[in-house]
């Protein structure tokens, strides 16, 4: 039967920050094609993360080959598709003073945070207030 | 053999030979990601035919695997129109999209019979062909929208349509031509169709290739 070729196998999965997708190197076909970043999620309620990127002449080309990349085997269960020129890319961060300080690795605030909501009576407005804990 | 089985296995043979065909393109479509869709849609045919082999199978009492591999070229029931080798992409598409076309209307008489389980498959064949046509008809708009495409297009329609009739049974090929000629703005030609039963050459090579991994291995390998 036929070899299956695995999503992550394609070049055009590589991450975003490579300007170009794999599929440049193939690239005599003529025309247009857009870069959409493709964002998947793999079961309902789990958040959408960056699966990989699909060139496509058109929206619904691009939704076809999303389908066919990242969909085929019941591996998503909805994705994301958004132009690569609509995603607005921050990336300088001043650093002046070493902030790494303000990171909270290794001190466990949820039991205090839940205390602390106790006491000013919007424990059942906090995030995931209505999940069991 | 009865006129279920014989029907089953129709159009199996049909998904069998096109999915081999298409797979063909594996590795060298014109980009990465319609070779990866391409694919994919060929593997989906020949998901359809193991479901409807089995079908003919579980009645012949035989299995699947032997009755795709282990018929000989001339016993297979599949229309010439996918047998064609067509290496070329405008013609691949005019076929994907013509047997795409033909299928649909194939799969809606199939999905209102009094057979639950040909019904049943049908309906389960229908639901993943709706993007097989999604893909075909947006390579149909593509070609349309300029000179080249459309000069190829309509070339390859007038090669490919004898073979085109010949997937249908004769009551549904008006609603086949009525279709295509409203998408392509244009009167088909009046010809005989290429008949189920008749082989091209090309299908006892691509028989050789496909089978030649199984005859290879002793009767009985598992695998």
């Amino acid at each position: 039967m036929l070899d299956a070729r695995a999503p992550e196998e394609s070049a055009a999965s590589e991450p975003s920050a490579v300007p170009e997708t794999g599929s440049a190197g193939r690239e005599a076909s003529r025309g247009q094609r857009t870069i959409y970043e493709v964002f998947r999620q793999e079961r309902k309620g789990q958040p959408f993360q960056h699966a990989g990127s699909v060139a496509a002449p058109d929206e619904q080309f691009a939704e076809i080959y999303a389908r066919e990349q990242y969909g085929r085997r019941q591996e998503s269960v909805a994705l994301w598709l958004v132009a690569r020129d609509a995603v607005r890319e921050i990336d300088e961060f001043p650093d002046e003073f070493d902030l790494k300080y303000r990171r909270v690795d290794g001190y466990s605030i949820k039991a205090r945070l839940r205390e602390a909501r106790e006491r000013a009576g919007t424990l059942d407005m906090a995030p995931g207030a209505s999940d069991a804990a | 053999m009865s006129k279920r089985t014989d029907l089953l296995l129709s159009i199996a043979d049909d998904e069998l030979i096109l999915g081999w065909r298409n797979s063909e393109w594996t590795g060298i479509a014109p980009f990465l990601e319609e070779d990866v869709a391409f694919s994919s849609i060929a593997q989906n045919e020949i998901g359809h035919a193991r479901a409807l082999y089995e079908l003919a199978a579980a009645e012949l009492g035989t299995t699947a695997d032997e009755l795709a591999f282990d018929r000989k070229p001339e016993e297979y029931r599949c229309a010439p129109l996918v047998e064609l080798r067509r290496l070329e992409w405008a013609r691949t598409i005019a076929r994907h999209w013509l047997y795409e076309a033909a299928d649909e209307i194939r799969l809606a008489a199939l999905k209102a019979s009094d057979d639950p389980e040909i019904a049943g498959v049908a309906a389960k064949m229908d639901r993943e062909e709706t993007y097989h046509r999604m893909h075909a008809e947006m390579w149909i708009d593509r070609l349309l929208a300029t000179d080249e495409g459309h000069t190829r297009l309509d070339e390859a329609v007038d090669e490919l349509w004898p073979y085109a009739l010949g997937v249908l049974d004769d009551e549904l090929r008006p609603e086949l031509r009525a279709r295509v000629e409203e998408r392509l703005g244009r009167t088909l030609p009046d010809v005989e169709d290429i008949p189920r039963g008749v082989h091209e050459v090309e299908l006892a090579e691509l028989w050789e290739e496909m089978t030649s991994v199984r005859r290879s291995a002793p009767p009985g390998s598992q695998w």
